[in-house]
């Protein structure tokens, strides 16, 4: 099976700090893949590589070979705007504009150019169902988006980028500011998802990366330590510190 | 120890007193402002004072109709708003999301520069370079008008919104801004469809207290906008303001004449007018948060 995404020879400095080495994976399609490793060892860094929001910060070099479909997405010519509509993300703290709850999931189709009312609306009710919120704010489409729980604010974030029918979903710590009754909703949600969407979920909780992951990297210092199924990577780790991180030694 | 106490005591009174006495103050100048014009009403009734159509304090008998004055503030604070407010949020919006970290220090130091002129000044270079140009661009009798003032008080109400507008916009999350481009949101999208709704109410704040330094202005206009106490029919005819009348006039008026609390009735008009700002402002401010 080709890669949906492939990672050649990746390097990125902040300033002279270098947060990214010579990294290479391959993440395959309608899969889950966890990357984990403990705080600031660049795993953040590198989910933000893949739509490139990286380069909102000042003095952000990248050097290597980011493939998404056979086209690497770090060329200068790339279409940002194209790319970010493909390429969705999912926030660390839930962040839905501060407008009604319609007006959050149409954002993205109406900014692509959609003004069909009747098309914004199916989208819509199409995005909420894709979450499971369709039943809990049908009659509340109007209501104000930060008036919802955090659960459910994470859910419409979630909503908000399948309205853009995105490929590749990529979510930063999508349940740090959860509960756990909250966190296991949207958990299986994701699984649920998977079936459509290519997943990249960066996480520091090691059990909910073996909860829902198909595969899994562990990273360290700005490099990919270990690579490879998910069952593989927590039941044989090939890598010490693999290991040591697993069994809590450091983290 | 004693003595300790003492001293903590006095000290804790001065405190105190320095405290209320702004508050004091303020109640005083609005109770003499009262007191002195709601005399007025012993010579003219309240409606002929708020609706008459002609001010001419020394004929004889005088007519001390406010309504030409009340348009005049008006249509100039108008006049500037209109001006002002697109330059204003549009600067606040290039300060906050667009300019890069040199250009924006040179922008805001530049801004705090404008707001350091003296109106009298800003008066006297409308009154050399503005007026003669809008007298020729429209073909005018006289640049004296509603029009030149606007053009000049939109120089004063601009630095504070565009410093209040900016400090709106720098307040809102970063997240949001995040959010939307990574929905593939170009940085003007992200912009007008997110931070500016954002931050709409610091906004509005912004436009509120800068009109309400533009109705209070009183030397630029008195310069430049003629000074005839007409009711204005277009924008480009001289008109005089509340406060220019007061400035102009208070000098000459005999006290306790007529016009003299006339003159007091005219600044309640204007208390009356900045306070109902002031407060939508303050309103706007605690919406936010």
């Amino acid at each position: 099976m080709t890669p949906k995404i492939k990672i050649e020879n990746l390097n990125l400095w902040y300033g002279s700090f270098q947060a990214l080495k010579e990294i290479n994976a391959a993440f395959l399609e309608k899969r889950i893949t966890a990357i984990i490793g403990p705080s600031g060892c660049g795993k953040s860094t590198m989910l933000r590589v893949f739509n490139r929001m990286n380069e909102m910060i000042e003095g952000v070099r990248t050097k290597g070979n980011i493939l998404i479909d056979k086209e690497n997405i770090l060329d200068a010519d790339t279409d940002l705007v194209v790319l970010r509509k493909k390429v969705g993300m999912v926030f660390q703290r839930p962040n839905p504009f501060p407008l009604s709850i319609y007006e959050n999931i149409v954002f993205g189709p109406k900014v692509h150019g959609l003004n069909n009312r009747y098309e914004l609306e199916q989208i819509a009710e199409h995005s909420l169902r894709s979450v499971l919120l369709w039943d809990e704010l049908k009659d509340k489409l109007n209501h104000f988006a930060l008036s919802l729980s955090l659960e459910q604010k994470q859910r419409l974030c979630i909503a908000r980028l399948i309205a853009v029918k995105p490929d590749i979903l990529l979510m930063d710590e999508p349940c740090s500011t959860l509960d756990p009754q909250a966190t296991s909703k949207v958990e299986e949600l994701m699984r649920e998802l998977k079936n459509n969407y290519t997943i990249i979920i960066v996480t520091h909780n090691m059990q909910q990366a073996a909860r829902v992951s198909d595969d899994t990297g562990f990273m360290l210092l700005g490099e990919l330590i270990e690579f490879g199924k998910t069952e593989d990577i927590f039941t044989k780790p090939k890598d010490k510190r693999t290991e040591d991180y697993i069994t809590g030694r450091y983290g | 120890m004693l003595v300790r106490k003492l001293k903590e005591l006095i000290i804790e009174k001065i405190i105190f007193l320095c405290g209320v006495l702004s508050i004091i103050f303020v109640g005083l100048i609005f109770l003499f402002l009262l007191k002195e014009g709601l005399a007025l009403f012993k010579f003219i009734s309240p409606g002929g004072f708020l609706f008459g159509k002609s001010w001419y304090p020394i004929s004889e008998p005088a007519q001390l109709g406010v309504l030409p004055l009340i348009l005049g503030s008006l249509i100039v604070t108008l006049g500037a708003a209109v001006i002002s407010i697109p330059i204003g949020v549009g600067c606040a919006v290039y300060i906050a999301e667009v300019a890069p970290a040199k250009t924006k220090e040179v922008l805001k130091t530049g801004i705090e520069l404008l707001a350091a002129i003296p109106s009298v000044v800003l008066g006297f270079i409308g009154m050399v370079t503005l007026v003669p140009w809008v007298k020729n661009i429209f073909h005018l009798p006289t640049g004296l008008t509603a029009l030149s003032g606007s053009i000049m008080l939109a120089f004063m109400a601009m630095p504070t919104i565009v410093s209040i507008a900016e400090d709106a916009l720098y307040s809102v999350p970063k997240s949001y801004k995040e959010g939307a481009l990574a929905l593939g949101a170009t940085r003007w999208q992200s912009i007008y469809r997110v931070m500016l709704p954002a931050a709409s109410s610091g906004i509005l704040a912004a436009v509120m207290l800068g009109l309400g330094r533009v109705i209070g202005e009183t030397m630029a206009v008195m310069m430049i906008t003629g000074n005839a106490a007409v009711i204005p029919q277009s924008i480009l005819v001289p008109v005089r303001t509340l406060t220019a009348t007061i400035a102009a006039e208070m000098g000459e008026a005999v006290v306790g004449s007529e016009h003299y609390f006339a003159l007091f009735a005219v600044g309640i008009v204007l208390f009356v007018i900045s306070f109902a700002i002031n407060v939508t402002a303050d309103l706007f401010l605690h919406k936010k948060r």
